[in-house]
């Protein structure tokens, strides 16, 4: 039964990786950067559902709402401020060193803002365990709400991609900005829509991993952060299936580690995923090999 | 009063001046060539006619209204519609998506049913293929596609660069074909081409660039006739 148990684990906390990935593939996807700010962006998500449940004492909902408008407004300003004046720039290291300049001062103004002191964050998920095969498997209503939560976002993210006007042409912006820009599609504003989607995501997973995990401080999104990233690359950086894919699998492999190697080695084991992942498939699981066609 | 009028631009790609103070001028129903050979600047002019690149001089002037400002975006709704050197057409998307994305701006779906309709008439092959991914099509296929996707925008001038590029001659007569097909459907033309034997025998006037300046110009018919470009662009 404890094997059950830790792949529902892993399938949960993985879950919360793939969200985060999202936003870190469709940004990659459709700007072509690394956003290396997303973790962080999950942090304030959380202490914004923290600080309205306990100061102005709001409900649950009504906390992830305003957490979610927060982080796509805090996801838009900072692609307008930090990162769209370095769109054209020379070298594509300069927004890298924005968005890694961008995180650390997400950290730091939480720090001031909020305080260093670990809080104790109190979940928003109402639904009560469920208990299976005669009490020897219990799955928490956290895993549940996450690993639902993270298929509906596939869905709807799928079918937003492949149907309506704004997916399809983020999909044109993703391939070719000029040929987009002739159809008459708004690349910024493309591009911007894309900030907001992930930023979205973010301050969802925000709620879901400080609700399954229940401490938060100003570094609570760095780690998951990196970890998104890797799932991302892990199943193929700018394909939506393979953020899901890598997330799900990531969490898997991170929790397995823990249950069965070494709980101390975990995030090494992940982190040597992505190693020999890279290093036998550069692409990621579905990524594809980009071909120049004359 | 010209349909599409160019003043005096000049365009630089950092310090280097690839555009050095040119002006010509396109009228409704005109199917005019930019001729010259590469790195003269047909490119550079094209861009920045639709917008993707500014100039630092002169201005751009469609239907009466200046669009030198005019991002790239919006011109295609003004009845100004590119076919991009290389086709450039979305690989990832489907024949039918792509054609889709070519009407981006417009609303009325009845109407787009009807040009995609037009469009399909006009390429078989597209319509045979269109649940394909674009990016399988061979060559002509694709340039068959960025001229449909181009139309689908029901423009009232559609510029087109080096739309013979990379072509088999068979390839490159039929594309020639419904160019003259879309002329005289109505659509002013704006063709750029490395290929001035081809450009000049279906355009009505033709311009000849060179390094960034418009050296000569004309009747397209005269100009075959000239023994300057017979030498250069002929091989006569």
């Amino acid at each position: 039964m404890s094997f059950i148990s830790y792949l529902v684990n892993g399938i949960s906390l993985g879950s919360v990786y793939a969200i985060i990935a999202l936003g870190y593939t469709m940004v990659y996807g459709i700007a072509k950067m690394l956003n290396f700010a997303h973790g962080d962006v999950i942090m304030i998500g959380a202490y914004v559902v923290l600080t309205a449940m306990a100061s102005a004492g709001v409900s649950p909902v009504v906390a992830v709402l305003l957490a979610v408008v927060f982080c796509t407004v805090l996801g838009m300003l900072i692609e307008r401020v930090a990162y769209k004046p370095l769109r054209n720039a020379a070298s594509p290291l300069a927004v890298l060193i924005t968005a890694i300049g961008v995180s650390y001062l997400l950290q730091n103004v939480a720090l001031l803002v909020f305080g260093a002191n670990t809080k104790s964050f109190t979940s928003v998920v109402p639904i009560p365990p469920l208990v299976l095969a005669g009490g020897n498997l219990t799955i928490s209503g956290e895993t549940i709400m996450t690993i639902g939560a993270c298929i509906v976002i596939m869905v709807g993210l799928t079918l937003f991609i492949q149907k309506s006007k704004a997916g399809q042409a983020m999909r044109a912006v993703s391939e070719d900005k000029g040929a987009a820009q002739l159809m008459g599609i708004n690349v910024n504003g493309t591009i911007a829509l894309t900030f907001a989607i992930g930023s979205a995501l973010a301050a969802i997973a925000g709620v879901l991993l400080c609700s399954a995990y229940p401490t938060l401080t100003p570094y609570t999104g760095a780690m998951p952060g990196i970890k998104a990233f890797v799932a991302a690359v892990f199943g193929g950086i700018g394909s939506i299936p393979g953020a899901m894919i890598g997330g799900i699998l990531l969490g898997v492999i991170e929790i397995f580690g823990k249950a069965y190697i070494s709980s101390q080695m975990a995030d090494a084991i992940v982190f040597g995923v992505l190693i020999v992942v890279l290093l036998v498939k550069p692409a990621g699981i579905l990524g594809k090999n980009i071909q120049e066609k004359v | 009063m010209a349909m599409l009028e160019i003043k005096d631009i000049e365009v630089y790609y950092g310090v280097i001046q690839a555009i050095k103070g040119i002006s010509f001028e396109v009228n409704e129903g005109e199917v005019i060539a930019l001729i010259g050979a590469n790195g003269a600047g047909k490119t550079t002019i094209l861009h920045t006619i639709t917008g993707l690149l500014s100039p630092k001089k002169g201005t751009v002037i469609f239907e009466g209204k200046d669009i030198t400002k005019v991002p790239a975006h919006k011109i295609v709704s003004l009845g100004m519609a590119h076919v991009p050197e290389g086709r450039r057409v979305f690989a990832e998307l489907t024949v039918y998506q792509n054609l889709r994305m070519g009407a981006y701006t417009r609303k009325d779906k009845a109407e787009i049913e009807q040009t995609l309709e037009m469009v399909y008439k006009r390429f078989p092959r597209l319509e045979e293929r269109k649940n394909q991914l674009a990016g399988t099509l061979s060559g002509g296929e694709q340039q068959m596609l960025a001229m449909g996707r181009a139309l689908m925008s029901h423009p009232k001038i559609i510029v087109m660069d080096e739309p013979s590029m990379g072509l088999s001659p068979i390839l490159v007569n039929e594309i020639f074909d419904i160019i003259q097909e879309v002329s005289a459907g109505g659509t002013t033309v704006l063709l750029v081409e490395q290929n001035a034997k081809k450009a000049l025998s279906i355009a009505d006037r033709a311009y000849v660039l060179e390094t960034g300046k418009i050296v000569l110009d004309g009747d397209a018919k005269e100009l075959m006739n000239d023994d300057s470009i017979k030498k250069a662009y002929l091989g006569e």
